[in-house]
């Protein structure tokens, strides 16, 4: 499995769209062939990625947003951004 | 809302018109003509009724669905009403502007189809002549103009022996995912099955294949691969369940579970626009009568995988064993499994004999 750097920018690769499900009062991503649910945590830490912010900054940005330790948010944010990655849902 | 959980797919088939006459295409027997086929209005209609119900994705299926003048303005309604945009073609009937009035449409993910790894053994699968230059010339574009591509490659023994070519092939066109796609055997593909069902050997070496493939591409390009039932010991939860994920409208705005239901005699299909979709998917009898375990004999009825598998695929129960309410003979429970293997694993061993084309 892929573990993303730090340094890495992410974002969501052409054709992968993240919106919510009215009709199932849920958050999803969709890419070809595939709907993946999001829970709270990921949809905020994808709502942050806009192809310029890199995943520390973007870490810094939701610990202090949430008031988390920046070392567990990091630790779950590269876990769910690398998840991602190796399904072909972003780039980094 | 609908009394069951509502569908996260449509399939629409727009036209059952198509210039390639592959020998496994899964359109059924009877293909609907051009007169058949129902207006733009018709299809804009269904979209709002699916997206309010919560179908996510549309599939633009057929058939050639490009062969529909009418595409970009139905892409464009479903990107309106939220819907994620699929088209499946084979693009032999498409170019640049073309496509790039499907992107500006808000096509999301292109799907094309590829017959085998080179020009002539593809060419001669397909049926037509400059097909497989055609694709690949169309396929590169999809990247570059921002949509998602996924590469479907439909093997056989024909093709097989050349999948890692046709790995390749993806990588080079920049598709994200390839769909490595065994023929399914009814429909038409059952005529031809001697000459496209794989001997075991040519079978495990195309599974090593992908299995190494996929981890060296992890991140890089998504493989699915559809496994060739006929030498599966279990089978497959077709369609993700009966009317439980899929919606899908023929050309004439006939509402099927799935596209070969009508193959099944006896079903009769409502048509969306004479009756809410909701109600169709909810109540129809085609919709209930293989939803859910109630409609199932021995052994599925008492089997711990009933509501794994739903008792595998009802078409081809009915193709293999002529009962759609067996159990898919691919089951190794099933009374006929061992029978229907050992013909198919007679006619792999055989050598293949001429395509029956689609259009002879």
């Amino acid at each position: 499995m892929t573990v993303l750097a730090l340094e890495a920018v992410p974002r969501l690769k052409p054709g992968v769209r993240r919106r919510f499900d009215a009709a199932r009062g849920q958050h999803i991503l969709l890419a070809p062939e595939r709907v993946l649910v999001l829970d709270d945590i990921a949809n905020a830490v994808l709502e942050k990625l806009d192809g310029a912010t890199n995943i520390e900054a973007l870490c810094a940005a939701l610990a202090k947003q949430y008031e988390t330790e920046l070392e567990t948010v990091r630790a779950d944010v590269v876990e769910l951004l690398s998840g991602l990655h190796d399904k072909g849902m972003i780039t980094a | 809302m609908t009394i069951h959980p509502p569908p996260m797919a449509l399939l629409a088939e727009l036209t059952h018109r198509c210039p390639l006459q592959c020998p496994y295409c899964s359109n059924p027997l009877e293909l609907l003509k051009a007169n058949a086929e129902r207006d733009t209005e018709f299809w804009k209609a269904v979209m709002d009724e699916a997206a309010a119900l919560g179908v996510l994705q549309i599939h633009f299926s057929g058939g050639e669905p490009t062969l529909r003048r009418d595409l970009p303005e139905l892409v464009a309604h479903a990107a309106k009403v939220g819907l994620y945009t699929n088209l499946i073609t084979s693009a032999v009937l498409l170019d640049e502007a073309k496509l790039r009035a499907l992107a500006e449409a808000g096509l999301d993910h292109v799907q094309v189809s590829i017959q085998g790894a080179d020009a002539e053994s593809a060419d001669r699968i397909a049926a037509y002549e400059g097909a497989h230059a055609k694709k690949l010339e169309v396929a590169r574009l999809v990247p570059q103009l921002g949509m998602a591509l996924t590469l479907n490659a439909v093997v056989h023994r024909q093709n097989l022996d050349r999948l890692d070519e046709i790995i390749n092939l993806a990588l080079d066109l920049g598709a994200g995912r390839l769909e490595v796609a065994h023929v399914q055997y009814h429909g038409w593909a059952l005529a031809n099955r001697a000459a496209l069902i794989p001997d075991e050997a040519t079978l495990a070496r195309a599974d090593a294949i992908v299995a190494e493939r996929r981890e060296a591409l992890r991140g890089q390009l998504v493989i699915d691969y559809v496994l060739p039932d006929l030498h599966a010991d279990l089978p497959k939860t077709c369609m993700g369940g009966w009317g439980s994920r899929f919606i899908n409208i023929a050309p004439d705005g006939r509402v099927l579970p799935c596209h070969a239901a009508d193959s099944i005699p006896g079903m009769s299909f409502e048509r969306a626009g004479e009756r809410e979709l909701g109600e169709i998917w909810d109540a129809s009898d085609a919709f209930q009568r293989f939803r859910g375990t109630e409609w199932m004999q021995e052994p599925c009825r008492s089997c711990d995988q009933r509501e794994v598998d739903f008792g595998g695929c009802r078409c081809q129960a009915l193709a293999l064993v002529g009962d759609a309410t067996a159990t898919d003979p691919v089951c190794h429970r099933s009374p006929q499994h061992e029978r229907i293997r050992a013909a198919a694993l007679a006619e792999a061993a055989a050598p293949p004999p001429e395509f029956k084309y689609r259009r002879p």
